[in-house]
């Protein structure tokens, strides 16, 4: 198997190689060297504005406020991959893994009561100190997929429409604000100070719980259908 | 000053280490791993070069550009296995089509 995974590339050819990409990762590097040791970059504006922006945590003002279409876009890629990966197909029939142990059989109940706190803390944490939403759907996400490794079946009355609500509640809250902000005569996402934090608290928690969800659901590795839900957990 | 170039190198030498794997191996789930390293050494140079501020705290634009990256990574990331899945189960092999001649 390695050996027919190398043998496209004569040993010749893997020298030219090599030589073409120390030759790239010198330029990179004297092109990374180049650049000025000191560099104000963004900082200054960000922490200028930071007081309308109803959060004190930089990175979560430029990610929600300043830079708010960026995320949601952001939030519309991560539902379009999990459209994708859906369209390949149902989920597999059989499931490939061997059975729980007693350690992952008893892991999740330990953990995933401890995972969700620390996804709500994070996710609350995050207007005044690193956290935030992408940080807490990453562990809700965690949580999800190592409740799917302990053989753990998603309900199947839950997985059509109820389902497919939390998928779009992120996107859809991040619009339906923006939508609202545009009603009232604002731009886009263009939050009032006096609400911008809650504002962002509520995207956030919306967020949240999509990218958990729409992680957890990357990892199932294809459309729940029902019947195969119950085939594949019948056991 | 001098450890955020330090980081920066170790990032541009984790981009060029992918790239390297992603030419030379022809299985699917390999060029994806190698895909992710070159991501995360972007990432690296990124994170790093955001520390050149003069005040104690760095720029936090990069960082925020960082944290959507890894995101869309790994929703690419998770698209590309299960296309590597849908291929393997119609050829029987983790390899492109004209990877499989010789």
């Amino acid at each position: 198997m390695r050996a027919a995974d190398h043998s496209w590339l004569s040993l010749a050819s893997r020298w030219v190689l090599l030589l073409l990409l120390s030759a790239l990762a010198v330029g990179l590097g004297y092109a990374v060297l180049c650049l000025s040791s000191q560099a104000p970059g963004l900082g200054e504006r960000v922490a200028e504005n930071i007081e309308t922006s109803g959060v004190s945590n930089p990175v979560t003002a430029v990610l929600l406020n300043f830079r708010g279409y960026d995320t949601l876009l952001e939030m519309g890629v991560l539902l379009v991959a999990l459209l994708g990966v859906w369209s390949l197909g149902s989920i597999p029939e059989q499931c490939e893994s061997p059975p729980p142990g007693p350690v992952l059989n008893m892991l999740p109940r330990l953990l995933v009561p401890v995972l969700i706190l620390v996804a709500g803390y994070l996710l609350w944490v995050g207007a005044y100190a690193p956290g935030g939403a992408f940080q807490a759907g990453s562990v809700l996400g965690a949580a999800g997929v190592l409740l799917l490794l302990a053989g753990w079946c998603p309900d199947v009355r839950l997985v059509g429409l109820p389902l497919r609500i939390v998928l779009a509640a992120g996107l859809g809250m991040f619009f339906t604000v923006g939508m609202v902000l545009i009603l009232v005569g604002r731009q886009l996402l263009e939050y009032p100070p006096a609400l911008a934090g809650t504002l962002i608290l509520l995207i956030e928690a919306a967020a949240t719980l999509s990218i958990g969800i729409t992680l957890a659901a990357l990892f199932l590795g294809g459309r729940p259908d029902k019947e195969r839900l119950r085939r594949r957990f019948s056991h | 000053m001098s450890h955020v170039f330090l980081y920066a190198l170790a990032g541009v030498g984790l981009f060029t280490l992918g790239l390297y794997a992603l030419i030379v191996h022809t299985h699917l789930l390999r060029n994806i791993l190698a895909i992710n390293v070159m991501g995360s050494g972007v990432f690296l140079v990124l994170v790093a070069l955001a520390g050149r501020t003069p005040g104690a705290s760095p720029d936090p634009v990069p960082h925020a550009m960082v944290i959507t990256g890894i995101v869309v990574a790994i929703s690419a990331t998770a698209l590309a296995l299960a296309l590597m899945l849908r291929v393997r189960a119609e050829t029987g092999r983790a390899r492109l089509p004209e990877e499989q001649l010789e």
